[in-house]
């Protein structure tokens, strides 16, 4: 399998170790427990697409949000995490 | 000998010598080691797996049940090989299989009048009852009654290499549709790998008698094959079997590079390739589906393709007098090619009502051509007889020592289900074909159902020129051939009336009256035939006997066969060896090994090495005469204590993190605080998982406002810089604040004991390296022979101690400057095991407490946790559960005996009471002998365990049988005021 990493081009998916959904977002500090609670421990788990963190550990080193359907396995696209944050 | 004169593509001035279970034969260059044991006119090649039941050779090819053997002898020998895609060399060894005494007469062969007790699912019926006796006896003894080939049980003697490959078109298969498609694509230009398993490519070509531009077909494709491997764009791969395909457009395939030598002269054997493909032809042909009749197993039943194949190719000739049985115009070709090799052909017996055309043709040449006739059974230990039933019931018998038999043709689509897509059944072709397959893997020629030579080749080339139009944009031009359209109706035989067993599925001796029994019991869809018949599971995947089964069920469950529907394939396609999979990583280059620079010096000095993660690690230095293990590691304990040592700590992760956020990240990321902390200060900090879990420890050291140096553990070296990395570039890309791992760069080494200021005075004499400029937790950076370097007053022992800095390719020559140095004060170099016994001499935390189970308070840290700041793990910390001083907390512990050990990983209960889960009161984390203490001590996690000093408690080891008693106290045994390490 291959991801395209947007800073190294088109590379080998073993360059790369999966996060998990990139969906959740950490919730400010001020928030209750059970925000946190969420944010760790729920997943939606979808059959289709999702949007995934994995991070290129092997190359840049950057974390990318990856786009891949969890029913056919392909990957439609990625892009840096950091980009999407801001 | 059965070898025809002239004729094939073996070359007769070669020959070669090879073994079948001892005895010699002879055939030639060119040949399988199938071919050359029938032109030496052996029929009997193996026994069934079950029954035990003689076999010979039923096809010519990949798919063959039966012709398993094993080549080779000693460590070379490698079981269940097909001989039919073994190619001979000079001094091949081959043994048969799954026979005792021998081939000829196999005790086991009583099974076979055993049968109704054999039947399906027999295992689950006949070991159920009494269930101790499974595992001792029943197990056991059907292990050794039914198997294949033995392992030699020897490392393998052979190399493997590894090839990755990218291309715009994978042709899957060297037939003439598979020549066709890589022609086509190739002259434009397009980058072509065309992969066969076959040593030639041809396909088929190489096995008929068919013509191409009026020319014969094997020449044909030796001039494509020519013009590809002439093409810079083209790679031509034979012998090389794609096995998988996987996610990604991704193709497994392995190159038998000297399997056909056996003389390696040091060259891998085998080739494993990753091809990543972005679109791929299926040029795998079709298999030809079996007649299932009474004793269809027998040696002298044989496809009707693989007698062309061997009479035509090979020139081998399986037989004096034959028959051919047929629901197929293909069949009748086979009987032409035996007719024109000079064998007597009695007759082909046909079950459809209208022969074809070439019938007549055959007649004239003295053949019996019967329609609407079926063979019923075959008899004789190796084929002598057959039962003919004709129409209105009657039968006849007929003599024969060959029976070719063609019941159709199944489409080798096995790779193209790989990914999920399931079959299709097709009733215009009676087959199943591949429609709603992966996008960019495109079955063609006979794969695809079309099963003539002119439609092959013409849905080859027609293929790849819509692929290189995608590719390219530009439609090619695409090559045309003549050559004569062959016939190719059949009509599908599934059930005939049989007297004696009718195998379905030869190589795990599933029968016709097996899939019929199963779905009375009520397992009536295939992959309940599978599982409880075993149907498709032997070593040939079922490639011979699939259709037929699911066609049987289909028929007994009342269904359609498009109902019934028939099972994917999971890779591999065909049997891949072990070896060829690992490659290279394999001893010694297992997995990658990472040195320290100091590591030659280490071995030099006598260092014994452990493995930390990929690095190796000096564990002790033994000197001569020295007991044991302990002696040398009490030894330099105390010489830490008392004068100093030295351990190469530079496998800790080391990251430098800067930028003006820096200080903001780092409180972030740790339960303490980093913003505050001092220039040229260092400072102990624990990092948390988001779930409240510890992550990892070590120390913070600040070289600047905005300049910040850390280590981690030597395990969680990558874990914390992907942590930080997350943090930074995903929770906070709003911090103004860079992250590297310099683990790499900076070799580090600790010098501990109350004289390694001393000697560290000595080697850095240009460096201050007073307490008043250099005190406990104090850092600087210096220079030292011109490249830079660091100290840190850091201790893990508990004895004032410094870890010195200096950049990697300067590690070996400060490990010597130090000796020197320190020789007049008694340096030791110190090992791993030291090290521990040291820290938890002094109730530090390390792997076996940080086991991704402990909380900061739980390791006595909950105190370190900030209240004034968020962090990552802070708000799950605050879960009741996780803040209850019911959790297990570090203390210490002590033997209460004399020379009483500890052990590692014991529960302990309290004292008074039965071992059971609520007097369990915690666990043994980490052990060691005290040099300074002469006892044992411990780090333990025990519940509320700090309110609880001096209370004793019930070491239960049930496994390991250690008991005793052990006393709770604090985790700090040595130098508790901790005035020795601040000097």
């Amino acid at each position: 399998m291959r991801i395209p990493c947007p800073y190294c081009g088109s590379r080998d998916s073993s360059e790369f170790s999966y996060r998990s959904d990139a969906a959740p977002v950490r919730p400010a500090a001020d928030a209750p427990v059970s925000a946190f609670h969420d944010y760790v421990y729920l997943r939606k788990n979808p059959a289709g697409l999702i949007r995934e963190h994995w991070y290129h550990a092997s190359g840049c080193r950057q974390w990318l949000v990856v786009e891949r359907d969890t029913v056919t396995h392909i990957i439609e696209g990625a892009s840096l995490a950091q980009g999407v944050a801001r | 000998m059965s070898r025809l004169a002239t004729g094939g593509l073996i070359d007769r001035s070669h020959p070669l010598s090879f073994s079948f279970d001892g005895k010699p034969f002879t055939g030639y260059a060119g040949d399988t080691l199938a071919s050359a044991l029938i032109a030496n006119g052996i029929r009997l090649i193996g026994r069934s797996f079950k029954y035990h039941r003689r076999r010979g050779l039923l096809t010519a090819g990949g798919e063959e049940p039966n012709g398993i053997v094993t080549i080779g002898s000693g460590a070379y020998a490698e079981p269940n090989t097909r001989a039919t895609t073994a190619w001979l060399y000079e001094g091949l060894e081959a043994q048969s299989q799954n026979r005792w005494p021998n081939l000829a007469f196999d005790a086991l062969a009583v099974n076979q009048w055993l049968a109704p007790i054999f039947v399906a699912g027999f295992y689950y019926k006949t070991f159920m009852w009494p269930a101790a006796l499974w595992e001792k006896l029943y197990e056991p003894l059907i292990r050794r009654a039914a198997g294949l080939g033995a392992l030699s049980a020897l490392p393998d003697p052979d190399q493997y290499d590894r090839m990755h490959a990218f291309c715009d078109l994978l042709v899957i298969g060297g037939g003439p549709a598979g020549l066709a498609a890589a022609l086509t694509a190739g002259r434009s230009g397009c980058r072509v790998i065309i992969a066969s398993d076959d040593a030639q490519l041809g396909g088929r070509l190489l096995s008929e008698r068919q013509e191409i531009n009026g020319r014969e077909g094997r020449d044909w494709a030796a001039e494509i094959e020519g013009e590809l491997t002439s093409l810079d764009n083209v790679t031509v791969l034979p012998r090389t079997q794609i096995f998988g395909v996987y996610d990604g457009q991704e193709y497994g395939a392995v190159e038998r590079r000297i399997d056909h030598l056996r003389a390696s002269n040091g060259k891998p054997r085998q080739r494993l390739w990753k091809i990543h493909a972005r679109s791929a032809i299926l040029a795998t042909g079709a298999i030809e589906r079996p007649l299932v009749f009474g004793g269809n197993d027998r040696p002298g039943v044989m496809m009707a393709s693989a007698i062309s194949t061997y009479l035509n190719r090979f020139a081998a000739v399986p037989g004096q007098r034959a028959a051919i049985f047929t629901s197929t115009d293909s069949g009748w070709q086979t009987a032409a090619d035996l007719v024109h090799a000079g064998v007597n052909v009695a007759a082909v017996i046909d079950s459809r009502t209208a022969l074809p055309a070439r019938a007549r043709e055959l007649a004239g040449a003295g053949v019996e051509c019967l329609s609407n006739a079926v063979v019923q059974d075959a008899h004789g230990r190796s084929l002598r007889r057959i039962t003919i039933g004709l129409e209105g019931s009657r039968t006849r018998t007929l003599d024969v020592d060959l029976l070719g038999i063609s019941g159709g043709w199944n489409p080798s689509i096995g790779l193209a289900s790989n990914l999920g897509a399931k079959p299709s059944w097709s009733d215009r072709l009676s087959t199943f074909l591949m429609e709603g397959g992966p996008a960019d893997l495109h079955p063609v020629g006979s794969a695809a159902g079309h099963f003539s030579l002119a439609e092959a080749l013409r849905d080859g080339a027609q293929v790849a020129g819509r692929i290189v139009e995608n590719l390219t944009g530009q439609a090619p031009s695409l090559p045309q051939w003549r050559c004569d359209d062959e016939a190719t109706d059949s009509a599908p035989l599934w059930h005939i009336e049989h007297r004696t067993k009718a195998f379905v599925d030869f190589q795990h001796d599933v029968t016709a009256d097996d899939v019929s029994l199963a779905a009375r019991e009520g397992f009536v869809s295939v992959e309940h035939l599978k599982r409880y018949t075993t149907l498709g599971m032997a070593t040939d995947q079922g490639k011979t006997s699939q259709v037929n089964g699911h066609a049987l069920l289909a028929a007994a469950t009342g269904k359609s066969i498009s109902e019934a529907g028939t099972i994917r394939s999971r890779p591999p396609y065909l049997p891949v060896t072990i070896g060829a999979l690992a490659g290279h990583h394999r001893e010694a280059s297992y997995r990658p090994r990472r040195l320290t620079a100091a590591h030659h010096w280490a071995a030099a000095r006598g260092a014994t090495f452990t493995d930390a993660g990929l690095w190796r690690r000096a564990r002790w230095f033994a000197r001569p005469g020295e007991r044991d293990w302990t002696e040398t590691v009490y030894r330099e304990a105390e010489a830490v204590r008392s004068g100093v040592g030295v351990c190469d700590v530079s496998t800790l992760g080391k990251i430098e993190v800067h930028g003006p956020d820096a200080g903001t990240l780092l409180d972030r990321l740790y339960i303490n605080t980093f913003s505050s902390l001092a220039i040229g200060k260092a400072r102990y900090g624990v990092m948390l998982r988001e779930d409240g879990i510890v992550l990892d420890d070590g120390t913070v050291t600040r070289f600047d406002e905005d300049r910040f140096y850390l280590t981690t553990t030597t395990a969680n070296a990558g874990k914390v810089m992907q942590h930080i990395d997350f943090a930074r570039q995903v929770i906070w890309p709003e911090l103004d604040v860079q992250a590297a791992s310099v683990s790499e760069q900076w070799s580090t080494y600790a010098v501990a004991g109350p004289k390694s200021r001393d000697v560290l005075q000595s080697v850095l004499s240009g460096i201050d390296l007073s307490d008043a400029v250099l005190p406990f937790m104090g850092a600087r950076e210096f220079r030292w022979r011109g490249k830079p370097a660091r100290i840190f007053r850091v201790s893990f022992s508990g004895e004032r101690a410094y870890e010195v800095c200096v950049v990697a390719s300067l590690g070996e020559a400060l490990m010597e400057a130090l000796f020197e140095a320190g020789d007049r004060y008694g340096i030791i170099p110190y090992g791993t095991e030291t090290q521990t016994l040291l820290r938890i001499e002094k109730g530090h935390a390390a792997g076996p407490e940080l086991n991704g189970q402990t909380s900061a308070a739980d390791l006595g840290l909950g105190r370190m946790m900030s209240k004034k700041k968020d962090f990552i793990g802070r708000a799950l910390s605050e879960r009741p559960a996780m803040a209850s001083p019911e959790r297990p907390t570090l203390v210490g512990i002590k033997a209460t005996a004399k020379g009483q050990k500890l052990p590692a990983g014991a529960h302990l209960m309290v004292d008074k009471g039965a071992a059971t889960p609520a007097n369990n009161q915690g666990w043994i984390s980490s052990v060691t002998y005290s040099p300074a203490l002469d006892h044992w001590i411990g780090i333990a996690f025990i519940k509320n365990g700090p309110a609880r000093l001096g209370e004793r408690l019930r070491i239960y080891d049930p496994v390991r049988g250690n008991e005793g008693i052990v006393e709770i106290c604090s985790p700090i045994f040595v130098d508790p005021e901790g005035k020795r390490v601040r000097g």
